[in-house]
């Protein structure tokens, strides 16, 4: 809402500087900029049109001559209302402007259009940032002083207001006059709402019916005859382009007016065109068509209001008039309705025909009823001071669902267990009256307070305290530190284990990656070999774009397409991790929404710097990852080959905890890569956070260090090249005296068999009991060889 | 050969050493040559028990006058060597200035920082960090929370919907809009006295530019129980202002609507770039909006049946990624999610 301040002056007195103002109002609730309309009007003057040629090139373009006061000016001009002793806005070259087709601030340059040249410009208002009219150019008043600067003519100084959905009654300036008031101190003036009325009683004239009360608690009408349309006075023209809305006649610039001042809006019929005298206000058929005033003939439905003759529809309410009932320059009679309509009907009607006025602006955020007297009265009255005519006697004012103004407890206790803080009898009652409200003091320290007429957020006690907070001000609050008792707390073992996952990862040197979790289904599939999705993910309505139209259902296509292109600056190592939810869809139920831990590992070389001693990643780099990342959760993990459709089969596995599988490791399958342009080994670690939550525990015990020395043996086996390390460790394990296996060798090749490898292990002895002798470790250790050679058919290696 | 004259060898022995000693390092070894447990020294004080009292008391004189000789000795040595000490020379000298092997470093997202630090100083506040869904029902990211149906708050919070339709041709699923919905489902389970905290995503329609995103990071705040203030609520606010931002960080706070709270509240901080004074980051205002708040609505209260004249509480809700963008002059929220490691690495 933009108020300017020399109309809000029309009804209060105001001290303030337009920043101090701002700062106030935006303090209480009222957030508030100041703005100035013609702060930017360097070199822009006022002019007068002496001449008008064609243009020899373009039948569209005229060649203006220019009075500018100092001289001629020959300037290319397209606009449609050219008229010769019009005063116009020049814009010389090097004035500031907004360019007609962009909307994007420009400076003027000297022009050479189809081969005339054009030193300057007649501008429209949108050129000048007053509205986005763009049809045509500003045409100023007769009187404008030619050669002046135009923001000397026209400027205001302009509050800019970013209205709250709840303060319908700030979309007016007399609204936004009682919030002054409150702040200041000052009174407020309400304008004369008194007219003389002449002929026939109205109700002779005009009937009207309300079929639909629900969408429409209160119509109110008046009729005006005999009245001459023209052009609105300079001075309302001028508040309405402050406001941002285009003058266009005299009667509908004064509903506008009334509009900005009450914030109820106002609708002109042509009485002439309502040919049944008669108004009924219903909801419309499904499928009925109707033309409006922009001429869009439009599709309705049972849930739209509509005001219509009996027969034909000639307003949606609240909405957009009809073409069939427009004002035009032959009007002589004016039914001017001040009607109130359902908050959530025109909210609904003006969503669904994309229709956003200021009228359903004001009534989707549910003004009160009261307001429609009112302003009918304050309008009929300028329209008979602007357009002459004579008002029919009285007014018709159906009203079928009264609402009462309701009366409000207000109690000094409650003000003190809310805010923390009491406000004496004198700074209640005065708060709250300065913004217009009755209060009644009772004894006890209680109120019975009644909101005024024009605010429709005021239902509950606490409304009411808000209300003296905001006037009193928050700095006047006290500020405390929550006491009473402690709350309820209980451990979020989720949460905890998210974050020791993370701070573990980043001190194996992963660094942390987040990605959107709205994607598409190609690059979801892409993380997968067969480049097709196994499960379909959770769909949106309305995307903003087919790149995010689906939530993820993994995080490995995210984090690929993270290396993939950090792959272009970076040569690695790179290890990264995202900890987030994937979305799992489920029927009839809102998905589910698993943690997941995806991590990557990327280095193709040695590292290029001089201790070297990274080695190229392999699988057993992102195993060893796991299995530190369990280890340090005291969760003890199992790997088994799996068929992982992102791995490659063979460089697979899956993690077991007490044979359940929490996750997977393994290659990234080349195919996978390729997709994502990497050409080198990626490796993979991905574990379900939740199940994960289900094994790791606090830990529960400790093992007594022994105070007897150990034993160490090392042995070199050969084995066939099918036996694994874990059917190795299996065996040496039964026996309780080995402390601890180490493996520190694998070699296949020239130095044993074809078909035979040789596994090296370091054994640690040691007993809780006593010390070791060597002939007792040897003899353990025999019998651990010839285990070993039954059953998987080693030897010791020579 | 007498213990005396072994004495006497020992110490001509290490005095002529001693004078060709030109490192430290040389200098160790004869200190433990000559002066550690197992000098030839020591194993002559060793001898000593076999020995009468008599020469007990000769030889132990001597040998402990050798002893404090040889420490002298010792001594003028360390002094003279002097800065060779600190650098070696030669073929033992190390390059200091080459790099250490570093273990690798990661790093923790700036926003998992910003959410970390948040949490840990409300809980020290006694508040309890939760989470919630960040697919939602419109009952609990709206009804619930006093915005109801065709009402402009609900425009207010661009929606994206989920392609879902219920038995009655409803679609009631969404992507929530805040974390505010955790208020409800948290006090539908949760009798007070309950103090939260909710980290999380949140999502809107938004056209992706240097300042929109259609998902971002939020941390809502929670507090009911008997006599709980709009004065509780600038203390708890102002304290945490106070311990993210530093003590002198001042913070004001003014009238501001959320349909689920009454009174409502904002709080700004003085500028970070200008303290005040007004510069573009704040738009001259001196002040940076950082977080919405109010006492809990009595009607959000009794939704899930708590009695709004027993109990009251605030709440509070922040986005997350905001804080960082001031802090560090980050002018493009996009960075956050763009997984570029160079931007990544250096927080
Ligand atoms: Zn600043």
């Amino acid at each position: 809402m933009k108020v300017p301040v020399k109309w809000l002056k029309d009804y209060i007195d105001i001290d303030l500087s337009p920043k101090e103002l701002a700062h106030v109002l935006t303090m209480s609730g009222t957030e508030s900029e100041i703005k100035y309309l013609g702060e930017s009007w360097d070199g822009v003057i006022i002019g007068q049109i002496t001449a008008i040629d064609p243009h020899p090139n373009a039948d569209r373009l005229r060649l203006a001559t220019v009075n500018t006061g100092s001289g001629m000016q020959t300037v290319v001009c397209g606009a449609p209302n050219l008229t010769i002793g019009d005063k116009i806005a020049f814009a010389s070259v090097g004035a500031h402007l907004i360019d007609g087709h962009t909307g994007e601030k420009s400076i003027l340059k000297p022009a050479k259009i189809r081969g005339v040249e054009s030193c300057g410009m007649v501008c429209s208002e949108m050129e000048l940032g007053m509205s986005k009219d763009h049809e045509g150019i500003l045409v100023l008043a007769s009187d404008a002083p030619l050669g002046k600067p135009l923001a000397e003519f026209l400027s205001d100084i302009v509050l800019d207001i970013d209205v709250t959905p709840n303060r319908p009654d700030l979309l007016s300036v007399i609204g936004v006059a009682w919030e002054v008031a409150a702040i200041t101190g000052k009174k407020v003036k309400v304008p004369d709402l008194s007219y003389s009325e002449s002929g026939d009683a109205i109700e002779k004239q005009v009937s009207i019916v309300i079929e639909d009360a629900d969408l429409c608690p209160r119509y109110s009408a008046s009729l005006i005859t005999g009245v001459k349309i023209g052009e609105s006075p300079e001075w309302l023209k001028q508040r309405l382009m402050a406001c941002g809305v285009r003058p266009i006649n005299n009667i509908v610039d004064v509903t506008n007016y009334v509009m900005f001042e009450y914030g109820q809006p106002l609708h002109s019929f042509d009485y002439d065109k309502i040919k049944t005298n008669k108004i009924v206000v219903r909801r419309a058929k499904n499928g009925e068509m109707m033309q409006t005033l922009d001429d869009i003939e439009r599709k309705l439905d049972g849930n739209t209001l509509m005001i219509t003759d009996g027969e034909k529809s000639v307003a949606i309410a609240g909405v957009m008039g009809g073409a069939n009932s427009d004002i035009t320059d032959n009007t002589i009679s004016i039914l001017l309705e001040s009607a109130n309509f359902n908050a959530a009907g025109i909210h609904y009607t003006s969503h669904n025909l994309k229709l956003v006025s200021e009228a359903s602006m004001r009534f989707e955020r549910g003004i009160r009823p009261d307001l429609t007297v009112h302003a009918l009265k304050r309008a009929t009255r300028l329209i008979l001071q602007l357009a002459g005519g004579c008002a029919a006697k009285g007014i018709v004012d159906v009203y079928p669902q009264k609402q009462e103004r309701k009366s409000l407890n207000l109690r000094s206790s409650e003000i003190k267990r809310i805010l923390g803080v009491g406000f004496s009898n004198e700074q209640v009652a005065g708060t709250l009256t300065s913004l217009g409200f009755e209060v009644d003091i009772y004894p006890n320290d209680e109120y019975m307070v009644t909101a005024p007429y024009w605010r429709s957020d005021i239902n509950i006690e606490v409304d009411l305290i808000e209300e003296l907070a905001r006037i009193i001000g928050y700095e006047n609050i006290p500020t405390t530190l929550l006491s009473g008792s402690i709350a309820h707390q209980e451990p979020n073992y989720l949460m905890d284990l998210k974050s020791m996952v993370r701070h573990t990862l980043v001190g194996f040197g992963f660094d942390e990656i987040i990605t959107y979790s709205l994607t598409n289904r190609e690059m979801l599939a892409k993380a997968y070999a067969s480049n097709t999705l196994h499960k379909e993910p959770v769909k949106l309505d309305n995307a903003m774009s087919a790149e995010q139209e689906y939530l993820r259902t993994n995080l490995r296509s995210g984090l690929l397409s993270v290396l993939q292109s950090n792959l272009r600056h970076e040569e690695g190592p790179i290890r990264i991790f995202e900890l987030n939810r994937i979305y799992i869809k489920r029927e009839n139920d809102l998905p589910e929404e698993p943690e997941i831990v995806c991590g990557l590992m990327y280095n193709p070389e040695q590292e290029k710097s001089w201790p070297l001693h990274t080695q190229p990643f392999d699988f057993f780099s992102v195993k060893g990852v796991v299995e530190s990342l369990l280890s340090s959760l005291n969760v003890d993990a199992d790997f088994r080959q799996s068929d992982d459709e992102s791995l490659l089969p063979g460089f697979q596995a899956e993690v077991l905890v007490k044979g359940n599988k929490i996750g997977v490791i393994g290659e990234v399958h080349p195919k996978v890569a390729n997709a994502f342009d990497i050409s080198e080994k990626v490796y993979m670690f991905e574990l379900n956070i939740n199940s994960l939550l289900t094994y790791s525990l606090q830990q529960t015990g400790y093992q007594a260090i022994t105070r007897f020395p150990s034993v160490i043996r090392d042995i070199a086996l050969v084995l066939d090249s099918g036996v694994t390390h874990k059917q190795v460790t299996d065996i040496i394990n039964r026996f309780s005296l080995v402390n601890e296996i180490t493996l520190f060798d694998v070699y296949s090749g020239k130095q044993v068999e074809a078909g035979k490898k040789s596994l090296a292990y370091r054994l640690i002895f040691q007993s809780a009991e006593h010390t070791l002798t060597d002939k007792e470790v040897d003899k353990v250790l025999q019998q651990i060889l010839k285990k070993l050679e039954g059953a998987l058919g080693a030897t010791l290696r020579a | 050969m007498s213990i005396l004259e072994q004495l006497e060898e020992i110490k001509t022995q290490a005095l002529c050493e001693l004078d060709a000693i030109d490192d430290n390092k040389k200098l160790d070894l004869w200190r433990v040559q000559y002066m550690g447990k197992k000098s030839r020294l020591n194993e002559v004080l060793r001898g000593l028990a076999a020995l009468s009292i008599e020469e007990k008391k000769t030889v132990g004189a001597t040998a402990n006058q050798l002893k404090l000789e040889l420490e002298a000795v010792l001594k003028e040595k360390e002094l003279s060597l002097g800065d060779m000490f600190i650098s070696a020379k030669g073929e033992d000298a190390i390059d200091i200035s080459l790099p250490g092997r570093k273990p690798p470093l990661g790093h923790l997202h700036p926003i998992s920082q910003v959410i970390d630090e948040m949490c840990r100083i409300f809980v020290s506040m006694g508040f309890q960090a939760v989470e919630g869904p960040e697919v939602e029902w419109d009952y609990y990211n709206f009804d619930m929370l006093n915005i109801p149906k065709e009402h402009p708050a609900r425009d207010n919070m661009q929606t994206l919907w989920v392609d879902y339709e219920n038995e009655k041709g409803e679609r009631p699923m969404l992507l929530r809009t805040h974390t505010s919905p955790m208020q409800v489902r948290v006090m539908e389970k949760i009798k007070p006295p309950l103090r939260i905290v909710v980290p999380g995503k949140v999502y809107r329609y938004e056209a992706i530019d240097a300042t929109h995103i259609p998902m971002f990071t939020q941390i809502e705040g929670l507090a009911v129980d008997k006599g709980i203030t709009l004065a509780d609520l600038k203390g708890t606010l102002y304290e945490f202002a106070r311990r993210y931002f530093g003590s002198d960080r001042k913070a004001r706070f003014r009238c501001d609507f959320f349909p689920f709270v009454e009174p409502g509240v904002e709080m700004s901080i003085e500028c970070i770039v200008c303290k005040g004074a007004g510069c573009r980051l704040c738009s001259n205002s001196g002040w940076l909006e950082i977080l919405g708040a109010g006492m809990v609505h009595p009607r959000v209260l009794e939704g899930v049946g708590i009695d709004s004249t027993v109990y009251s509480g605030f709440a509070f809700g922040m986005g997350i990624e905001r804080i960082p963008m001031l802090r560090y002059g980050i002018d493009d929220i996009r960075l956050f999610y763009g997984g570029d490691l160079r931007f990544l690495r250096q927080f």
